[in-house]
Formats: C-alpha cells, structure tokens, sequence
C-alpha cells in the first residue's frame, strides 16, 4: 500500500496543520482538543452549527467550516468518531448564546458521543439541539440494525442550515430544516476499490478486478451486495431506483441531485455518472433544481460514487442559493 | 483475600500490556465486521491511562477507575470510547473510598459497570456485543458469590465464562453498531468488542487470582 503520509499516527494532525496554514481568513484549528473554527465565531445572536464525525471523509466536515455553513467542525481520528471533549469545546467556542446546533450522522458511536457531549454542554448553561442525519437507503432492515447511516444529506444540511443559521433564524427554525433534509434526501453508494485506513495499513476489504460492491458505507463498510462490475450508466441506474422509490420522489417534485465521488474516482468519471442520474430523474418527472457534482463526502482513497436526492421547496432553494464561503464550497 | 489498590493500579497496567499485545488481533476482527480500528483506539486509550496512574497511585479504587473512564472517554473515540468509558466510570462508583475489594464488591462494581454499558449502548444480550462477554462474566461471578467460592476461583470462572461468551457471538448476526449494516453477513465473525471485554476480564483473573 502506498500513502502519502509521513506517519500513521499523525495524519489528521498535520492534515490539521495544513489546513490551518492554508485558509488563517476562513478558520482556525484548536489542539488538545481538536476542533476547526470559524475565526469570528462566536457570533452574537447566530445559532451555531457544530457538527464532526471520523476523519477520512474529508473536505467533510472541517472544509465546511465558514460563513454560511458550520461554525465548528470535530475530527475524529480516521474513521472514528470524535470524542466529547471536542464537542463540549468546540459548543463553548461558537455558542453566541443562541444555542448550538449538532447536526450528527447516524452511527453508534457518533451518537453516543455527541449525546455525552450534549449532557455536558446543558451542564454549562449552553442550549444543545442535536438532529441525527441518517439517508442511507442501502440500509434495508433498520429494526434490527443500528438504523440508516448519515451519508450525502449531511453535507446539504450543513449548507442549507448554515444558511438559515446565517439569516438569524432561531435554533427550533434552524433545527426544523435539518430535520426537513433528513426527511426528504436519500442516499445510496457503491465502491469499485476498498480504501486503506492508515493505521490499518492494508486494505479494509478484498474486491475483485471484475467485481463493485453495492450499497456500502463511507468507512469501507462492506455493503448491501457484491456483484458483477457493470458500466456506470447500470450502476447509476440501479443507485437512482433504490433512492427514487425509498421517499417516494413524486412526479413534478424538485430535487437537489448531488453525485458524490468516494476519493479516489476523478471527476470524469462524476460527470457520466451525473448525466445518467440527471435523465433518470427527469425520465421519473423529476425536476433537477440545483445539483452538486464532486468529492465532497469521501472515504479516504475509496473508488466509488454515492448518490444524493434531496426533494426541494422554496425555502430550501433559497437557503441552498444563500452565500457560503468555506475552503470546499463558495459561491 | 481482597484485592488492593495497588492490585486494581496492576490490573489496569496489564489490561494496557494485553491490549497493545491483541491491538493486530482486534483491528483484523474489526476488519470482518466493522472499520477496522477497535484495537488502534482500545490502544491509543489504554496507553493514555497508563499514562494517568502515576498521579492516581494515592487514590481510593474507586477515584482510579473513574479517572481511567474519563480518559478513555477522551480518547477512545468511536462508540468504544463512551462505552468503555462507562464501564470504568460505573465500576468505579460502587468502589468511593474503598482501599481494597472483596468478591461482593467486584460484583458489585461490575453489575454497575455492566448496567451502565447496557444503558449508554442500548443493548441487550445476545447482539453481537461487549455484552455478551460481560454479562456471562457478571452471571458466574454472582453464582460464585452465591456458592461462597473463593474469590480467586470466582475470577477464573467468570474468565472462563467471558471466554465462552466471546466464542458464542461468532455464529450471531449483529444487531447493534457498525456491524448491524452486514445483516446476516456479520455471523461467522467474532465480535472485537466482546474479544476486547473478554481480554478485561481474564486479566483480572490472571492479575487478581494468582496473587
């Protein structure tokens, strides 16, 4: 295995150490313990979004760091949840006394240690409003599982949070329209490769040459299915069934369609697969309102693409329009 | 026989040597199921505890295990972190104050400590968890206790009854955690947490029971 690291036990702190150095105007990362700011945070009267989760996925979350977006981003080490510690901090650090905003993914440990860090923070006096994001339709049987995990609607919650955050929106406004992305977007991926968690040092999964896994996860989680390797525009179409029938998507409905690369698949390869996605919704009477098209949501060095459908009304278009000034996404 | 402070200080040191010894084993067993950093973080928070006894060699059991949950809490991470983090910060609540433990107390520190694992991970037998090393641990310690073993006998058997435990969560599907997502492809696996609860466990009774 090949990385471009100098030493696995120190990969998210100089990644840190990086980012730092390369966006001082947007944000700045707090040690021991860790967490990446907004440099004007706190901002008096805003609710603030903290948010946090493994590290490997990145830009998610600290290159959503920014005006209109997070105020506050945990990384954990890779593919491991961040600690309370960091939470706690990273609320202290931001909260401008409208309270804070967790906007967290659904996995076990996530949850229980976002949940720990909310204790904490009610302990000190700060007002904590946690929205779990769990889009993953790949998850079938969620009675019997640790439930759906948060995928792709993460990164739309952010941005169009951050907007309502920005816009002085109070903390149940701004939770209420997290909550309306985690119930409307769906969410499904597929790898052509593993990835390697550094520290692992080998791969998390064996896939043949001739051979993808559908329906897996942002942590080199295996899947919902191994199968043949088909061309992109069958795989596309086998991810946008699964997601379009799941809410349902209704006929006239307008969508956000976000396709999503894994890390190691270049953005050509992004495009053919938006095309296809594009023509299926609209084949499905969808309208393809606002789109995202990129790595945003990774897994480490993982080939592979997740798609995203979030259903969209007026305030949510307005809110995705809103200006956003982060190191991932600005416009 | 009680068991020390300076006991539960030795206990702790050899849970962090047993922990770096396993940490390849329990990454490969995440591997299978999981995201492959069970015995990286078990690692990285034994060794930060380790790091901690010095300061809490003057401290009552009860002080020390709570100040080993704290840490694990901090640097654990994952859901091993809060949860093994509970299960120290429980087991040390039963033990304020105390200087030494006899087999009622271990009982008693490890039915909190199991209680608060249970409530914090939401979890019940017989999920493909920690659960299922600890909670057969738990049940032959009480029937030891009921029997009026020794207590070093009481050690070995729950070791042996973790042990069992650990090796019946093969054959389960998970139903809590990263593993949960497999469905059915999660049997034939162990679980790395009951193998990590179950290294716990049979430390005590190999650091406790021979002395």
């Amino acid at each position: 295995m090949k990385k471009l690291i100098n030493n696995p036990e120190h990969v998210v702190q100089e990644a840190l150490e990086g980012m730092a150095l390369a966006h001082p105007q947007l944000l700045r990362v707090n040690t021991l313990p860790n967490f990446i700011v907004r440099t004007d945070a706190p901002i008096k009267g805003k609710v603030a979004l903290v948010s946090g989760g493994g590290s490997g996925h990145e830009p998610m979350h600290g290159g959503f760091v920014g005006k209109g977006m997070l105020d506050a981003a945990c990384p954990g080490a890779v593919f491991t949840s961040p600690t309370p510690d960091q939470m706690l901090e990273a609320a202290k650090a931001v909260d401008g006394g409208a309270g804070v905003l967790f906007i967290v993914k659904n996995y076990t440990g996530d949850i229980m240690n976002f949940e720990m860090a909310a204790d904490l923070a009610g302990m000190e006096g700060i007002q904590v409003r946690s929205v779990i994001i769990d889009d993953d339709v790949a998850v079938e049987n969620s009675l019997y599982t640790a439930g759906r995990r948060g995928v792709g609607s993460t990164v739309l919650a952010e941005k169009v949070c951050g907007a309502a955050a920005e816009a002085k929106r109070s903390l149940p406004e701004v939770a209420a329209i997290c909550q309306k992305v985690k119930d409307w977007g769906r969410s499904m991926g597929m790898a052509l490769t593993s990835c390697t968690v550094p520290h692992a040092g080998k791969p998390t999964f064996e896939l043949p040459e001739d051979e993808m896994e559908i329906g897996v996860g942002i942590h080199g989680e295996p899947g919902r299915r191994r199968m043949p390797l088909k061309p992109a525009d069958d795989i596309v179409d086998t991810l946008m069934e699964a997601v379009i029938k799941d809410l349902p998507y209704q006929n006239g409905d307008e969508v956000l369609l976000f396709v999503n690369g894994m890390g190691g698949t270049p953005l050509i390869e992004l495009y053919i697969a938006y095309r296809k996605a594009h023509q299926l919704a609209e084949k499905h009477g969808l309208t393809v309102a606002r789109n995202l098209v990129g790595p945003y949501i990774t897994s480490l060095e993982m080939a592979g693409l997740s798609i995203t459908l979030l259903k969209l009304d007026e305030e949510l278009k307005q809110l995705w329009d809103a200006p956003v000034y982060t190191p991932a996404l600005h416009w | 026989m009680a068991i020390s402070r300076d006991d539960t200080l030795n206990w702790i040191k050899a849970c962090a040597v047993v922990i770096a010894e396993n940490r390849d084993t329990l990454v490969e067993l995440d591997s299978a199921i999981g995201d492959a950093d069970h015995g990286a973080n078990m690692h990285r928070g034994f060794q930060a505890v380790l790091g901690k006894l010095p300061e809490l060699a003057e401290q009552d059991i009860g002080t020390i295990l709570k100040s080993a949950g704290m840490t694990l809490v901090s640097t654990v991470g994952g859901a091993s972190g809060p949860l093994y983090g509970t299960l120290f910060l429980q087991a040390g609540m039963p033990l304020m104050g105390k200087m030494e433990m006899n087999l009622d107390d271990w009982v008693a520190a490890l039915e909190a400590a199991v209680k608060g694992v249970m409530q914090r991970g939401k979890a019940q037998a017989g999920e493909k968890t920690m659960l299922d090393a600890l909670l057969p641990a738990l049940d032959s310690l009480k029937q030891s206790q009921a029997a009026g073993e020794p207590l070093a006998t009481a050690l070995v058997l729950s070791a042996q009854a973790a042990e069992k435990g650990m090796q019946a969560t093969i054959p389960m599907i998970a139903r809590k955690g990263r593993a949960s997502y497999l469905g059915e492809r999660s049997a034939g696996h162990q679980d790395p947490g009951a193998t990590s609860s179950y290294l716990l466990i049979k430390t005590a009774a190999a650091t406790w029971a021979a002395g």
